[in-house]
Order: C-alpha cells, then structure tokens, then sequence
C-alpha cells in the first residue's frame, strides 16, 4: 500500500467538545496504516498537549495521557504553532513532555514537541497529500 | 476522481452534512466517484433510520440513502464511526445484540465501521474533503 | 492546496489561521457562515489582495441563501457545487479550517 503524508490539524481546546478525544482515536488507529503522519496543533488545539491536566472536577476522563503512548506508535512529528502559543500566553515550557524512542539513532529518547513559525508550518502542511480536520 | 469525504456534524443542526450532500451530487454528476463518506463525531446521527422531519423540509437522511453511494460489491460507502455511533445510541442489530440492547436505528442505506475505514479512504481516494464545525 | 473557511471571521479566527500559514499556490473556497467573510464589511481587507490575485472563491448558494449577493466584497468570485468540485480536483490536498 503506498504511503501518504496525513495531517491531523487540530484546533479546538480538549473537554468543552468532543473534537480533540476522537481526533486522538483516529491517530491510534491511524498508526497502524504506517502511514506518514504529522499533528498540528494550532489555536485552542494547543491547549490539547498542555501539562498539568486534571479533569478530576468535571467527572471527565482525562485523556491527556494517551498523547505520550504516541511515540510508541512512532507518530513522532507533534507540530506546535509558536503563534498559538505566545497569543496564549503559553511557551513550550507549558507543554507535556512528549517523547519517542529514535531507532536510528540508537533509540535515544527525543522530544516529539516541534514549535513551529507560521513560516514552518506552511511549508509541512504543503507537503501533506490528506489532512482531516477535527 | 476518486473523492472521499468526511463529515464530522449530525443532520439539521449543522450545515455540514447539507454541503456534502450538494458536493457529493455535484460530483457524481460530473463523472466523479465518490468512494466513500465516513460519518464521525455527531455525524453519526446522519445514519438514523427514525428520522422524522416536518413534511415541508428535505430528508436529511434519504438524500444521503438516494444517492446510493455503494461500493463494487454493492455495500453501502456511508460509513459511520463505530465508536463515535455506539457512544451516541446508533446501533445496528449486530452491536445491539452484543449489548444486550433491544431495537436497533440505522438506516440499511449505512452501515457500521471501523475507524480505519477514514484512513483507508485517505489512502486510497485521492482527495478527502472534510466537513464540519 | 484548496483551503476551505465555513465560519464569519466575526464569530471565529478561522479565515486568520489560514491566512496565517496559506501558501502562494493555494487557493480559498468560502463555503456556509464563512461566506461572510466575502461580503464587503470591517474585515475585508483580510482577504483584498488574494481576491484581487483571483484566488478567493466563495459558494454562490451560500452566498444567496445569506442575502449578500449585492454586498459581496470586489474580486470574489462566485463558484456553484459543480465549480466546488472542480476546486477540489484542481488544487490538489483540501484544508478544511472548521
């Protein structure tokens, strides 16, 4: 099966509506297609990978976890609007570790987290041959 | 061209599933082959055989089930997310039986599927255009 | 690319982001409540010069639904279903800024 570049453009905050929990269920399930696959996260979707979530007053499940299982899965290219970030007054700091395990490079452990300039992200989503938006 | 589409919104509430409909004609009018549409998020409810709209509006749903979009071995390519379907009570017999549920919702001109069939369509259409909110 | 936008940049930030990270190749389609951003209004000197560049098209059937055939911004140019399509054929990979 030849492989594709797929965007997943997320660019909704998680927990006010569905969009970023079932925009994550399709990645898992994507990875199993080896496809290329990239994340953007722009707008309120920043606020998908933020640390420090606790959903423990609103009786919802925090997923925010699941992010980290990613790398696993070898989705490795998180792509984070630096824009996005700064209108929010957010930097990477703020961000969830996320990581993967580069077997080329002798499995040393890397960040997944890219911060990106608008300039930057033009350029990858240009490569893309499908991006679904959520 | 083989296009597939995605839409993300239930009937009615949103224009969503209304603009596809019209792109999706307009498509197979023009020689296109729309190889399949996968409902996700609310647009599952776009599959509900207990529709009921007032007499003076469009059919939401038999205007998806008119179009017969189907594939060679004359399936339904009205494809609803299973896990996006169940968690909003779309059921058909099959899932009811598994769980335990009497009565079942969907319009036979859909049917039930896997997530994996989104990205399929990804990889084999070659376009996908999503509609949503 | 076809970029769509489907919401009025007075409601959501949608047609910023795509404006922000669009390339020169592409092109945008305006369809449902983002055909207000086509009209002439406060906000329309966000897209002024890729209309004027002919690449800002926007759904004739929203347009009209909307009541602002007769206000429309200059050099927006007006595609039925048929001409969506053949939008999504032309331009290669589809963007849509919900």
């Amino acid at each position: 099966m030849a492989t594709k570049k797929f965007m997943y453009l997320n660019r909704k905050a998680p927990y006010g509506t569905v969009y970023a929990l079932e925009s994550l269920e399709v990645v898992l399930i994507a990875a199993a297609f080896e496809q290329d696959v990239s994340l953007a996260f722009i707008d309120d979707g920043v606020y998908q990978i933020i640390a420090g979530q606790n959903t423990d007053g609103i009786g919802m499940k925090n997923f925010s976890k699941t992010y980290n299982a990613l790398g696993d899965y070898d989705i490795n290219k998180l792509y984070v609007s630096e824009q996005s970030l700064s209108e929010r007054g957010l930097s990477e700091a703020d961000i969830m570790p996320i990581v993967y395990e580069d077997e080329d490079d002798d499995w040393a452990e890397k960040s997944s987290i890219k911060i990106v300039s608008n300039a930057e992200l033009t350029k990858i989503m240009a490569e893309q041959d499908v991006c679904l938006s959520f | 061209m083989k296009i597939a589409i995605q839409i993300n919104e239930g009937p009615y509430q949103h224009q969503a599933s209304d603009s596809a409909y019209q792109f999706a004609k307009a498509a197979i009018a023009k020689g296109h082959e729309i190889f399949r549409v996968f409902f996700y998020h609310d647009g599952v409810n776009n599959a509900s055989a207990f529709t009921v709209p007032p007499q003076d509006d469009r059919n939401v749903i038999n205007q998806w089930a008119e179009l017969g979009i189907k594939n060679a071995d004359g399936e339904p390519e009205l494809v609803i997310c299973i896990a996006a379907a169940l968690r909003r009570g779309m059921l058909d017999e099959s899932e009811a039986g598994k769980n335990g549920i009497t009565g079942n919702n969907i319009n036979p001109a859909f049917r039930i599927s896997g997530l994996g069939q989104l990205i399929e369509a990804g990889i084999q259409a070659e376009r996908l255009v999503v509609f949503g909110d | 690319m076809l970029h769509t936008v489907n919401k009025s940049s007075f409601e959501r930030n949608s047609l910023q982001s795509c404006l922000d990270i669009i390339d020169e190749k592409s092109v945008i389609l305006l369809l449902e409540d983002g055909v207000i951003c086509a009209a002439d209004n406060t906000k329309s000197s966000m897209l002024a010069q890729l209309a004027a560049d002919g690449k800002v098209f926007a759904l004739k059937g929203d347009v009209e639904a909307r009541g602002i055939s007769a206000k429309l911004a200059e050099n927006i140019q007006l595609v039925d279903y048929s001409g969506f399509v053949d939008l999504v054929v032309e331009h290669g990979t589809a963007v849509s800024w919900l």
